[in-house]
């Protein structure tokens, strides 16, 4: 292929200098060589956005990586636009576009464009597997040049894979992203790059410049789509996106061991295990050599995703799962996104040498933009909710309500009875309404759902168990609107077998409950109760879902609370009672 | 190495899965092999490519810049430069590991300073300059530069590559003053962004990664003011560099006592510019009239590159230089002008200067 390349360079510079009759016609492989590129590239084109803010005056790029028009951008990008953008493509066509999620430490934000449901879409590749000398190129609108909606293409090769570059505060960090000399300038932000097969592997958005002006020096850097992967159905969900902490920071020593050099004592990571001075080995997978290859592999994870760490501690390695913490708390976050003195990028505008690197987009105070109240066009204005903590409430609405009409237990449990007497072979559960026992083989535990619940734990050692079961009776019964605070979370990876799930988090008296929801059936996979910040969850996984007391029920329970499995149990018989009355 | 077993097998997997999909879309099964052969080229490569830590971290002035390494000693070439100017200086490898660096000298010419890492009997891997001495590249010509710019690779990272071709093969028309050019031979111009902050002392390669040239220091164009990407050809450094290594240092004067009656810089007429640096060349900035140093012929921006044929690459060294030779003796100042090496021979007896004063044919420029 590189030769091809070469040769085909070479062909070029001889049709143009050599006189016609000397030159034979270039190998058939550099033609198909070509025409294979041209192909590639006229389909990506097509998926690329030249994003402009209501104004006119800034913009950048985008990409669109569905038929039904959700596109990916530069959070820096459609900050200033506020709820509302304008969005070309090679089409010809201007579509109305809406803000649907932002990840403002990732600079990433989720977009969908409106008024058509076959829009052509990007197919998203492999980032991890990109290697320096990969041929890849860049599409989008630098200097906001096009105007006549067709996107600019640039060429060129891998200069770097996993590198880092630091935050702007907490915000705007570009964590394991993909550094190319194919030309990335101001109004690239938010734009794709792409393999040489026109696979999606990464979003353009930054460069380092220094005392070379603002334009490209060879210098770009794309945020990964394998970190993006993580984050989309966070985005999906509307709302404004955390990033990942270990609750701990590490260096390196002198002989080249990254090790814990201070670690937060309410961190999931303090609960399993981890301790000043201990090795880290491994982090999601990834060997960690240096503190930079910590913070690469930490930066690609939304907060709450679980991460498998290998550490070390007097020569023995300890294999542990941890869930990671946000890098902010949510209200912290809200205020820096809105605090940020962002204003519209303006690529056309002279390059300052005497700036920082980061070209610092600014962006407007969205809470004062809401307030006065911008006439949205009717397309977006259909779509969008505002609401503190969200960049787009409407989004994360529709989530919940497809989440639970989509759910099967939703009918089948919360018509059939309030009360439940589940018999297994580890245990026999009894839950009403006000009240809940568990039989075990050497134990009887009960819970008394009246007064202050977050005493009521039992059974000892699961973390909640029957508190857990009556939350899940709880949302049930009261559904979306009345169980208390409910948020669609987005996608995490299940527990066991770590394919995604969609999580819908209940709030209620002080008890964070995670209900997990398997995106294919609908089925409740897991519930994943949370007493109170600092501690470990009762951890319940449902499974082997089968036809039980005439419903679809699921056979199989795992209750995990730290480390530990509390119990396993299978599902024998499921009684199912209208009526409320007590347990004995 | 334990650790990487896992990963090396992870990587070869996908490179296998990602190289079989791009040669199916390009129908270009034969070539599959070579793609994966173009990415092993360029890591081996990389891996003779260093990250220079030193002085410097003020505003503009990055405190890192990039080096190659040319012996299995723990030669490393680089450019020569103000991030040198330390006791301090680090040099980190290809994997990760920190060496403190030995300066050994600097060849004011092609203005590149040799290094020594004390790496006994590791043998990292290395590019020969000997034998890349026969290489070259021709307008063109396709290229790859590879040097830790902007200083984006820390640790084990491997350093940034960048590719693009070699555009011209002509001397160099850079700025007066800090982007001045001691080099006035014949470089490679290229179309690749290869001279950012922290390339210089970076490699210019060809696709089956031989040296070509070391990248130089930024300079900005006297013609136009933009930033140049070039590189010095290997042939027009090797020796210089062979010098280098034979141990022309430096440091030799000072193994001689400072004398009671010694020449001086101010004595012999010569006024050099502001001493900033602890290796700010020696430049002359300007030159007493009627002095021995005007009667002989030295004029203002000459750079004086050696006394009595010992290199001097600072004016501490100039200093030093002169303090240990006699003022009865004649002394040899060589300056590099315009690219040209001139000798000349100065006397501060009053005898000579007065007998050579009628027969002087430039008089000295003297500018405030």
């Amino acid at each position: 292929m590189n030769r091809v390349t070469a040769y085909l360079a070479f062909a070029v510079v001889a049709t143009i200098s050599a006189p016609l009759a000397t030159i034979a016609a270039p190998h058939d492989s550099v033609v198909q060589a070509e025409q294979a590129r041209v192909e590639v590239m006229r389909r990506a084109s097509a998926t690329t956005v030249a994003i402009f803010d209501n104004s006119g005056e800034g913009g950048g790029s985008g990409v669109v990586i569905s038929a039904d028009g959700y596109a990916l951008t530069n959070f820096h990008v459609t900050a200033p636009c506020g709820p509302a953008m304008k969005c070309g493509m090679s089409d010809g066509n201007v579509y109305d576009a809406v803000i649907v999620g932002i990840d403002p430490v990732g600079d990433v934000a989720l977009i969908q464009l409106l008024g058509r449901e076959d829009f052509p879409a990007a197919e998203l590749g492999d980032s991890d597997a990109v290697e320096v000398g990969d041929w890849v190129f860049t599409a989008g609108n630098p200097f906001l040049l096009a105007n006549d909606l067709q996107p600019s293409v640039a060429y060129g090769m891998i200069s770097g894979t996993h590198r880092y570059q630091y935050p702007s505060g907490t915000l705007l960090e570009y964590a394991d992203c993909l550094q190319t000399d194919a030309a990335i300038n101001p109004g690239n932000s938010g734009g794709p790059l792409f393999a040489a097969d026109g696979k999606l592997i990464g979003i353009n958005g930054r460069g380092s410049f220094e005392k070379r002006g603002r334009v490209n020096v060879g210098v770009g850097y794309a945020i990964s789509i394998n970190q993006i992967k993580h984050f989309l159905g966070h985005l999906k969900s509307g709302r404004i996106v955390d990033h990942a902490t270990l609750g701990a920071t590490v260096s390196t020593t002198e002989d080249g061991l990254v090790k814990v050099d201070e670690i937060l004592d309410d961190c999931d990571a303090y609960r399993r295990g981890l301790r000043y001075g201990d090795q880290l080995i491994q982090f999601a997978g990834r060997p960690i050599t240096t503190a930079n290859r910590l913070k690469n592999a930490l930066g690609i994870f939304p907060r709450g995703w679980p991460v498998p760490l290998v550490y070390r501690r007097d020569g023995q390695n300890v294999q542990t799962v941890v869930r990671l913490t946000g890098v902010h708390d949510p209200t912290q976050l809200y205020d820096l996104v809105q605090q940020q003195p962002f204003k519209p990028p303006r690529p056309d505008k002279q390059p300052d040498p005497d700036e920082d690197e980061t070209p610092q987009p600014k962006l407007p105070n969205f809470s004062q933009l809401l307030k006065k109240k911008p006439k949205l066009p009717t397309a977006v204005a259909n779509r969008f909710e505002a609401r503190r903590g969200y960049a787009n409430y409407w989004y994360n609405i529709r989530q919940q309500e497809l989440l639970w009409k989509n759910y099967p237990g939703r009918e089948a449990l919360s018509v059939a009875g309030k009360r439940w007497r589940i018999v297994g072979d580890a245990a026999t559960i009894d839950i009403a309404p006000l009240k809940a026992r568990i039989d075990q083989p050497n134990a009887v535990s009960v819970a008394n759902f009246e007064g202050d619940l977050s005493s009521q734990l039992s059974p000892p050692g699961s973390g909640g168990l029957l508190m857990t079961l009556h939350l899940w009776q709880r949302l049930l019964e009261k559904g979306l609107r009345k169980y208390g605070e409910v948020y669609y979370l987005g996608q995490l990876p299940d527990r066991e077998t770590a394919s995604p799930v969609d999580c819908l988090i209940g709030v209620y008296a002080g008890m964070e409950t995670c209900f997990q929801f398997d995106p294919d059936s609908g089925h409740l996979v897991g519930i994943v109760m949370l007493p109170r910040d600092g501690v470990d969850p009762c951890d319940l996984r449902l499974s082997d879902y089968r036809e039980i007391a005439g419903q679809q029920l699921p056979g199989t329970w795992k209750v995990f609370h730290g480390d530990e499995l509390f119990m396993h149990m299978n599902v024998e018989e499921w009684e199912l009672t209208a009526n409320a009355g007590d347990t004995n | 190495m334990g650790t990487y077993g896992k990963r090396g097998r992870h990587q070869l997997n996908q490179r296998m899965s990602f190289t079989a999909s791009f040669a199916a879309l390009l129908l270009l099964a034969a070539n599959a092999t070579l793609a994966s052969e173009f990415q092993r080229t360029i890591r081996t490569a990389q891996r003779k490519v260093v990250k220079i830590y030193g002085a410097g971290g003020f505003r503009q002035l990055e405190a890192y810049q990039s080096g190659i390494l040319i012996s299995s000693e723990g030669h490393v070439l680089t450019a020569q430069s103000y991030v040198l100017d330390t006791d301090d200086l680090a040099v980190v490898l290809h994997d990760g590991s920190k060496w403190e660096a030995e300066y050994l000298a600097s060849d004011p010419i092609t203005e590149l300073a040799l290094l020594k890492l004390p790496v006994e009997g590791l043998r990292p891997p290395h590019f020969d300059l000997e034998s890349a001495r026969a290489q070259s590249a021709l307008p063109g010509e396709r290229v790859l530069a590879m040097s830790n710019l902007y200083g984006i690779a820390t640790g084990d990272e491997p350093v940034s590559a960048l590719q693009g071709v070699v555009t011209a093969v002509a001397p160099l028309r850079a700025r007066r003053g800090a982007y001045q050019s001691n080099f006035r031979g014949n470089v490679y111009v290229l179309d690749a962004y290869s001279n950012n902050p922290g390339a210089a002392g970076g490699a210019l390669v060809d696709w089956q990664g031989r040296l070509l040239g070391v990248l130089g220091k930024e300079l900005r164009s006297e013609v136009t003011g933009t930033w140049l990407n070039y590189a010095l050809p290997t042939a027009a450094i090797a020796d210089a560099v062979a010098a280098l290594r034979e141990g022309r240092i430096v440091t030799s004067v000072t193994t001689l006592a400072p004398v009671e009656d010694a020449h001086s810089a101010e004595q012999l007429g010569i006024l050099l510019v502001p001493d900033v640096v602890s290796r700010t060349p020696p430049y002359v900035d300007s030159v007493r009239r009627e002095s021995s140093a005007a009667q002989a012929g030295i004029r203002n921006d000459d750079l004086i590159v050696f006394i009595n044929g010992e290199p001097i690459e600072s004016q501490k060294a100039l200093h030093l230089t002169l303090e240990r030779l006699e003022i009865a003796d004649p002394v040899t100042i060589s300056v590099l002008r315009s690219g040209e090496l001139k000798d000349f021979s100065l006397s501060a007896l009053d005898a000579s200067f007065e007998e050579e004063a009628s027969e002087a044919e430039t008089p000295a420029e003297v500018e405030p």
